[in-house]
């Protein structure tokens, strides 16, 4: 039994093997429904403001959410094994911190870089260890992760330390042309890159399998001999390693390095991933539906920014009812599967 | 001495007394208590003061925790509490009377009652996880307070209201007292009663509580109505001490510090066995090791760094897998050892 789904107190009963696959296309239909509201939503944008239907408005989704997307990647693997990962947004505070104040001091940028992605990864290699070798909940210990991130952030700096290095600020000015006076940023071909590399991973490998297999039930992926230790705590240090590649992206898109950055944003990259249609006791998911969630989560936001009237909490308000929606869904998949 | 120490209240008590004592090392008068224009005062009693809205929140959380849940919406809840009550004493048009107070109040707790109804409903009802189903409050919760209160910090200036947090009733902060009663009105209802018999039993076993004829959908509904109307009553004594509401920053983290209250007090989050002391001990670790930070002179943005420590710390020590660790080593002076550098 997966440690989060101890927390569960009705069972939640899983799709039998069997079942699910004489109704495999139940196994797709959270995602598809993901994608049918972000049409829905834009096609609504479209036809309220005329200038919403513009290709570069479509790119900006992934412009203003490059780090979100890096993080829902991670958090897929996390959440695929049954497990979850509340630290994410205070490693990306600690890498653009570390970042930030190391770059001020004159340090090369790629030997920054390099320094964050171990600290991250080192960080999620310890939280797995734990989780593992210590048999401790996934939701403790990574909250125990995110108050020493979010206390390291403190302690290097209260304050918002501007990045003023070449090959950063470089990287935030820089447009990628496309055709059509359209234009993305480095950073989108990068997630794009880390979300092909993750589908490639999941679905194509070994390791991949056995993270499936581990959400399905973890007591048969053991007697199966797939390797679930050492699977499990891979998983949190690949989490680890995409929130300090999400740093830097956000200092990219924001050039500074700030401790209170990215408060919530581990509820989001949660959000997106439930959005997608990856089910919270693991086993069944997919990192593209998580990528799809961050854009529903984008377009939430545009559509705020463009009506003018409507005041930022309804942000909050909207991703909160567009989850219950979509866990309802869930359950009701779950039930006739099941 | 030897099963002393294997009482599972053993370890948070020897953390908290270790706490206190190094406070005391460092600053004689610690834990001196002394008479001031008839109120108490002293260190002992400001940390009970500034703990108690967390310990409110932590004994709901205990209850929450036993049915193998988790409500992560609680700091959510003391948000709308305080807005809500704090938008209607400063609309009403006599903003500074003891009925505008006790109604803003029971606006709070009615608030409170429905949203832990809701939160009941999605778990116990729908049957989604706990950590989801409250999350959905969690985020949309906040949000939910900003509209009550139009995005602005809300001052409202009301003496009988300001008294829930900042006033003192037979020398002692009416904060306390509350804190108090509620800790005795629970622990009544759950050790003197079968209830608590009962929640035990739907954490260890949903299922089977439900075949052995116990109405667990309805003790599960009891238990996050009492974790989000212990939530409003912390909601109340924040935004009247401070005597304003901030949709923002009233009760940020404070699931955190609740959910880790109860797991250093040593009930498992796995459900079934849970102890409302223990709870309180651990809320006053958390409590005391904030004014520890700041008794040894250490910059407060290192708290979260000490928190992280000991809780890992703690966790590591009740972990099943570490004491069989242990024990083998049959070496009684190392968890002490550990402990101390973790503190």
């Amino acid at each position: 039994m997966s440690p989060l789904s101890t927390l569960t107190p009705l069972t939640v009963k899983k799709p039998s093997p069997a079942r699910s696959r004489l109704r495999g296309g139940a196994r797709y239909a959270p995602t598809l429904a993901t994608v049918g509201l972000f049409i829905a939503m834009f096609a609504v944008g479209a036809g309220m403001y005329p200038s919403f239907l513009s290709g570069q408005v479509f790119l900006n989704l992934f412009i203003d959410n490059t780090f979100l997307i890096v993080l829902a990647v991670g958090m897929t693997f996390v959440i695929l094994t049954g497990g979850i990962d509340l630290s994410v947004g205070a490693v990306v505070a600690l890498s653009m911190m570390v970042s930030a104040t190391l770059l001020q001091q004159g340090w090369n940028a790629g030997a920054v870089i390099v320094l964050v992605l171990l600290i991250g990864g080192g960080l999620g290699l310890l939280m797995g260890l734990i989780i593992q070798y210590f048999d401790i909940q996934p939701f403790i210990v990574t909250l125990a992760g995110m108050f020493l991130a979010r206390g390291l952030c403190y302690v290097i700096s209260l304050d918002s330390i501007p990045v003023t290095e070449g090959f950063f600020t470089g990287m935030a000015q820089a447009q990628i042309p496309l055709p059509g006076d359209l234009f993305v940023s480095p950073g989108v071909l990068l997630a794009l890159g880390i979300v092909a590399i993750a589908f490639f991973v999941l679905h194509h490998t070994r390791f991949g399998r056995t993270v499936y297999a581990i959400g399905g039930s973890e007591h048969s992926a053991m007697l199966m001999g797939l390797p679930v230790k050492s699977t499990k705590i891979l998983v949190y240090a690949l989490s680890g390693l995409c929130s300090a590649v999400a740093g830097i992206l956000f200092s990219f898109y924001s050039l500074s390095g700030y401790s209170l950055a990215a408060q919530g944003m581990e509820l989001d990259a949660i959000a997106a991933v439930v959005i997608g249609g990856t089910l919270l006791t693991g086993g069944t998911g997919y990192v593209l539906g998580s990528v799809v969630g961050v854009l529903v989560l984008g377009i939430v936001q545009t559509f705020i920014a463009y009506d003018g009237t409507l005041s930022s909490w309804w942000t909050k308000i909207v991703i909160g009812g567009l989850l219950l929606v979509f866990i309802l869904l869930q359950r009701l998949f779950a039930r006739k599967a099941g | 001495m030897k099963s002393l120490l294997k009482h599972r209240l053993a370890w948070p008590v020897i953390a908290l007394a270790a706490l206190l004592l190094l406070n005391q090392i460092f600053r004689p008068d610690f834990l001196g208590l002394r008479m001031q224009d008839g109120h108490l005062y002293g260190s002992l009693v400001d940390i009970m003061r500034n703990g108690a809205p967390t310990i409110l929140i932590a004994l709901g959380m205990t209850l929450v925790i036993a049915t193998r849940g988790i409500d992560l919406s609680v700091g959510a809840v003391v948000a709308i509490a305080g807005a809500a009550s704090c938008a209607y004493i400063a609309a009403s048009p006599d903003p500074g009377s003891p009925v505008t107070a006790a109604t803003a109040v029971v606006i709070a707790v009615v608030a409170a009652l429905a949203l832990g109804v809701w939160n009941g409903f999605l778990v116990s009802t729908i049957g989604v996880q706990p950590i989801i189903a409250t999350l959905v409050l969690m985020t949309a919760g906040r949000g939910i307070a900003q509209l009550i209160t139009g995005g602005q910090i809300i001052s409202v200036s009301n003496d009988h209201y300001k008294s829930i947090g900042a006033g003192y009733l037979f020398t002692l902060p009416i904060s306390i007292l509350i804190t108090a009663a509620v800790f005795v009105l629970a622990a009544v209802l759950t050790r003197r009663t079968a209830l608590g018999t009962l929640i035990e039993a739907v954490g260890i076993n949903p299922v089977a509580s439900r075949l052995a004829g116990l109405r667990s959908r309805n003790i599960i509904w009891i238990v996050y109505v009492f974790s989000a109307v212990c939530a409003a009553v912390a909601g109340l004594m924040i935004s009247s001490n401070v005597t304003a509401a901030d949709a923002n920053n009233a009760g940020l983290y404070i699931e955190m510090d609740a959910i880790l209250a109860v797991v250093i007090g040593g009930t498992s989050l796995a459900g079934g066995r849970y102890t409302l002391v223990g709870t309180v001990v651990g809320a006053f670790i958390i409590q005391t090791l904030t004014t520890t930070v700041y008794t040894l002179g250490i910059p407060p943005e290192v708290t979260l760094v000490f928190k992280a420590l000991v809780v890992i710390t703690v966790c590591l020590l009740q972990a099943p897998k570490a004491r069989t660790l242990l024990s083998s080593l049959k070496a009684a002076p190392k968890p002490a050892a550990k402990e101390k550098v973790a503190i």
